[in-house]
This record gives structure tokens, sequence and C-alpha cells, in this order.
């Protein structure tokens, strides 16, 4: 594992400025422009559920340098409301925010590993990998 | 910030440039709709060939800008989506159905012509 740097989200410009740093980070390992932009867009919709539900957080990365797979980790920590049901929020098309409903099933394809835990009235903590391929 | 609107004959030309936020986004969607109404004019290029990522929002906000614009009588097309943001937009389930494009400002130019007979 190396070094974690993270970016705290409060307000709505955090949105752009964690997707600019993963998407730096994600360069630096030697990710494709099309992973960089995956990696990108998987983090402003993270960072932007953060600002919308919890409305601060943050979103930590980590370079995962193994002998034989280079990646990136990203985990996205709020103590916001949480998610009652995160099977719903996992479905295509689901939304509360009058948005695309794209969000986590959306970042969850655009990653290689998804892992999701929240709890009601405690938070969320989001975390997802890609590896350069 | 704001996005430059440029006005030629009665075409409304736009070219993003910028990394868009959210209010970046918000104000360029009421500053075309207003330019529209003041200008008159029947076709609108937005070009986003400098645009490395659209993400949800952003695309639901350049999504609704056609569907308002063509309230108001007015064709949108947008031109030079990147391969990549393509690949996203696709794994993020975004499929911008209804929206017409082009592959770059020249062909957008000529799309809107046909669309409006002109």
């Amino acid at each position: 594992m190396g070094l974690q740097s993270c970016v705290n989200i409060n307000k709505e410009w955090d949105i752009v400025g964690a997707r600019q740093m993963g998407r730096d980070i994600a360069r630096e390992i030697g990710f494709g422009t099309v992973d960089q932009a995956r990696i990108a867009t998987a983090i402003s919709e993270l960072a932007r559920n953060i600002y919308l539900y919890a409305e601060t957080g943050q979103i930590c990365f980590e370079v995962i340098d193994n002998i034989n797979q280079k990646g990136i980790s990203m985990i996205a920590i709020d103590s916001g409301p949480g998610i009652r049901d995160i099977s719903q929020v996992m479905e295509d098309g689901f939304s509360t925010s009058g948005g695309l409903g794209a969000g986590l099933p959306g970042v969850k394809r655009l990653m290689d590993d998804f892992d999701i835990k929240s709890e009601e009235g405690k938070g969320t903590e989001i975390r997802a990998l890609k590896w350069v391929r | 910030m704001r996005i430059p609107i440029l006005k030629l004959h009665n075409y409304l030309l736009i070219s993003i440039q910028t990394e868009i936020d959210d209010h970046t986004a918000i104000q360029f969607q009421e500053d075309l709709l207003s330019k529209i109404h003041q200008s008159g004019s029947s076709g609108v290029v937005i070009d986003l060939t400098s645009v490395e990522i659209i993400d949800s929002f952003i695309a639901k906000v350049l999504g609704d800008v056609v569907t308002m614009s063509d309230l108001m009588g007015a064709k949108v097309v947008l031109t030079g989506i990147q391969p990549a943001v393509a690949m996203t937009l696709i794994d993020l389930g975004i499929h911008l159905k209804n929206v017409p494009t082009a592959l770059d400002l020249e062909q957008g130019l000529i799309k809107l012509h046909q669309e409006l007979g002109e």
C-alpha cells in the first residue's frame, strides 16, 4: 500500500478538487485516458453524494503497488443520514435527488471492485478500487 | 466562472474549455436560454472537445438544456464528445438518447443546417 491522500468535501467546488486529485494520481500510476476518465467520474459521483446527502465527508485515495498489480483504491466516508435500503440505491434508475439515478450502480460499473457499508443515522462508507490494465 | 456564448448569424456557438462544476453548469443553462431569447437564434452548437469529464449531474444539465431550448424553438447539437467521455457515460448508464450530436463543430453546423432546413 502506498501513501494516502485525502480531500475534504464541504462545498460544491470540492467535488471538482476531489476528481482532479484522483485523476492526477491515476495518471501518475499509469492509467490510460479512458480509465482516468472513469476514475475521475466515479470520484465525482461519490463526492456529489457526500455533498448532497451528508453535506460533509472525506474521500481518500491510496495507491496499491503489488508485485504484479498496480491500482488505485478510494474510500468515501461521511457521517450523514446513511442509507436504509442499500439494494434499492444499487438499482439502476433509483434516485432521491431528482438526478439521473446513475449514481452508485454507475460507480460500480466504472470501477473493478465496489463495496458499500451504511448505517442509518450514522453514515456511509464506500470503497472502490481500479486496477491498471 | 461563466462560459462564453458567441453569436454567429442566427446561431449560437459555445466551446466549453474549463472544468465544469455544478454551479457553472447551472449558470450556463440560464445564460444560454436567455441568450436564445434575446437573440432569437434558431440553432446552437455546444462543443465539448476539451471536456474530459461528464458525470451524471453535468449530463443531466446538458440533456435538460437541449430539451429546454427545444421548447423555446431552438435546436441544440452537442459536438466533439471525447471517446473516453462517451465510454464513461455508457458505463454510468447515461445514453442521452434524444440529444442530437455530431463529431465536431463543422459537422454540428451542417447538422443544424439540415435540421432547420436552411
